[in-house]
């Protein structure tokens, strides 16, 4: 199976270089590959199971404790402004 | 007293005796870390005024006579995932090789209230994602006993460091091996507890639904050690268990007469390496000499392990780090390394429309099949016991141009992290040319850590391969 490089690299927001494509597509095809051999297993009527525990809606309290306080927060992001986390433009003007 | 040989009991007891002053104890370890990670890498960032400072304070506690804390003066380090708060976390990768965390994580918390020592942070496959140490940014680990040789991974750096007395104890995560696989090739012991005992809050997710954090330790006793400190529920966690065990070292030296122990036919195949195959007989014959019953298992969908795994940690390591923008923290997602790439367009690819029902429903559906072949067995047997690796230890470079024959290394540890139950790795000899560890696995029923260490104690002290270190 061919799997579309440049289509799931942008799907993952990745950046892969022109000359890594093709490598990149041979590696992940191979491995694809191997795991297609689930199909030789017939698991009609087989629940899927997501996670072992058993566990559902673990709640706690509707309560609010302290944080981290607005500094701490900010304290690693490369770009900041007005204490506010700087982003790329998401909307352009018109 | 030979550092090497350390081990929490008997520092302890160096404590106690009044031999050695925390701050002593702290200092041998850095300076032993100073002769030789130059060579062997384990560490990515060494703590060493915050452990002076540690030990000094500690050291006013012993003047005090007050060794009460479970791990006092105990010295440790981390893999490079477990968030240290006003200490860099890299994940061993380029992406957060500045990233200073804000908190700690729960284990790291409660280690250090345990009275414990942080010597620094640990060199691992960059995000977890390896069986060998090799995909760490930052170059990689070596195995202390054969420098050309891999520690094995992902937790690489945590194995190695313990293997050559540079810490006694240290911290590591096993989604599909990453514990058991380092520790059965450096002659280490590593645990990887049920999922679902021991916080994983503070942690950098790698697979949501397969992580485990565990240690690694010379001894099991340690190991134990270790356990009653980490485990039990911190209210962060909402996958753990809300029961808490009293003590893991109840019953340990109780001895395994009578204990039925289930050998998975499909584990042991010609496939295996002659020497890992020998020295897990001769394993299965000392357990017999212990008194053990042995019983032939089978856990027939062995075979779909990793295709399973394959899936089912990529689609959930897709999500994890789509966190990684280069906004809040860290660099942007070009710094990403190959690896990692692969694995997040693996599992985007599987996770999406079209594919999906294909490849992560289906993987969640033989998961189901993979949990029944545990249960099954657990009706006719006490525990498993089982290889770590299909074959010794590799040079290094002998995998990196095979992503595929590299995933393949975890085919006898994957489907642990599946069915999620715990699995504790003991030294169980060495190859002979070049002379290299072997490990095996004692697997059990979910929260049966009290099992493993009884049964794993009762090998230890029989076979006493634990005593050996490495030449460095």
């Amino acid at each position: 199976m061919k799997i579309d490089v440049k289509h799931i690299a942008k799907l993952a927001n990745l950046s892969v270089k022109e000359d890594d494509i093709s490598r990149f597509e041979k590696q992940l095809s191979d491995i694809v590959g191997y795991i297609d051999k689930l199909n030789e297993l017939d698991t009609k009527d087989t629940p899927p199971t997501p996670q072992v525990t058993g566990l559902i809606n673990v709640f706690r309290p509707d309560e609010t404790a302290p944080s981290l306080t607005q500094e701490e927060s900010l304290s690693n992001a490369k770009k900041k402004h007005n204490g506010l986390f700087v982003v790329e433009q998401i909307l352009e003007e018109k | 007293m030979n550092i090497q040989q350390l081990t929490i009991e008997s520092i302890l007891e160096g404590y106690r005796n009044k031999d050695f002053s925390v701050t002593d104890v702290t200092k041998m370890y850095l300076d032993r870390i100073k002769q030789y990670d130059a060579t062997l890498h384990t560490f990515n960032t060494v703590t060493e005024e915050h452990a002076l400072h540690d030990a000094k304070r500690l050291d006013q506690m012993l003047t005090n006579g007050d060794i009460s804390l479970p791990l006092f003066g105990i010295p440790l380090a981390h893999k490079d995932i477990f968030v240290t708060k006003g200490i860099r976390t890299t994940a061993s990768s380029n992406v957060l090789d500045d990233y200073i965390p804000q908190y700690d994580g729960t284990v790291v918390s409660r280690l250090k209230n345990a009275g414990t020592v942080l010597l620094g942070k640990l060199n691992c496959d960059a995000w977890a994602h390896g069986s060998s140490g090799e995909n760490s940014d930052f170059g990689p680990a070596k195995n202390p006993w054969n420098t050309e040789y891999i520690p094995g991974g992902s937790s690489s750096g945590s194995a190695a460091s313990v293997a050559a007395g540079l810490t006694p104890v240290s911290s590591g995560t096993d989604t599909g091996g990453s514990i058991r696989l380092p520790a059965s090739f450096t002659n280490t012991v590593g645990l990887k507890p049920t999922y679902g005992l021991v916080s994983r809050y503070g942690v950098m997710a790698m697979a949501s639904s397969l992580d485990s954090i565990g240690h690694f330790t010379k001894t099991v006793t340690d190991s134990a050690l270790l356990l009653n400190v980490t485990a039990g529920p911190d209210g962060f966690d909402s996958t753990l268990r809300q029961e808490k065990e009293n003590d893991y070292l109840e019953n340990m030296k109780k001895g395994i007469k009578g204990i039925k122990l289930g050998i998975p036919k499909e584990y042991v195949s010609e496939g295996m390496e002659k020497e890992v195959k020998q020295k897990f007989e001769e394993a299965v014959k000392k357990f017999e000499k212990l008194g053990a019953e042995i019983v032939e298992v089978s856990l027939p969908h062995t075979d779909y392990g990793i295709a399973v795994y394959y899936i089912i940690q990529p689609s959930e390591v897709s999500s994890n780090l789509a966190r990684y923008d280069g906004i809040r923290f860290g660099n942007p997602r070009s710094s990403f390394g190959d690896e990692a790439k692969r694995r997040i367009m693996l599992g985007t690819f599987t996770l999406s429309s079209g594919y999906y029902d294909a490849y992560y429903k289906k993987a969640m559906q033989v998961r189901t099949l993979i949990i029944k072949d545990y249960t099954n067995t657990f009706e006719k047997v006490d525990a498993l016991i089982a290889p770590v690796s299909p074959t010794l230890p590799w040079k290094f470079g002998a995998k990196v141009d095979n992503p595929l024959a590299m995933y393949l290394s975890d085919a006898l540890t994957v489907t642990i992290n599946i069915a999620g139950i715990p699995s504790l790795s003991v030294p169980a000899g060495f190859s002979s040319n070049p002379k290299l560890p072997i490990g095996i696995q004692i697997m059990g029923p979910h929260f049966s850590e009290k099992k493993l260490f009884q049964i794993g104690y009762a090998f230890e002290q029989e076979t006493n391969y634990y005593m050996e270190v490495p030449e460095l």
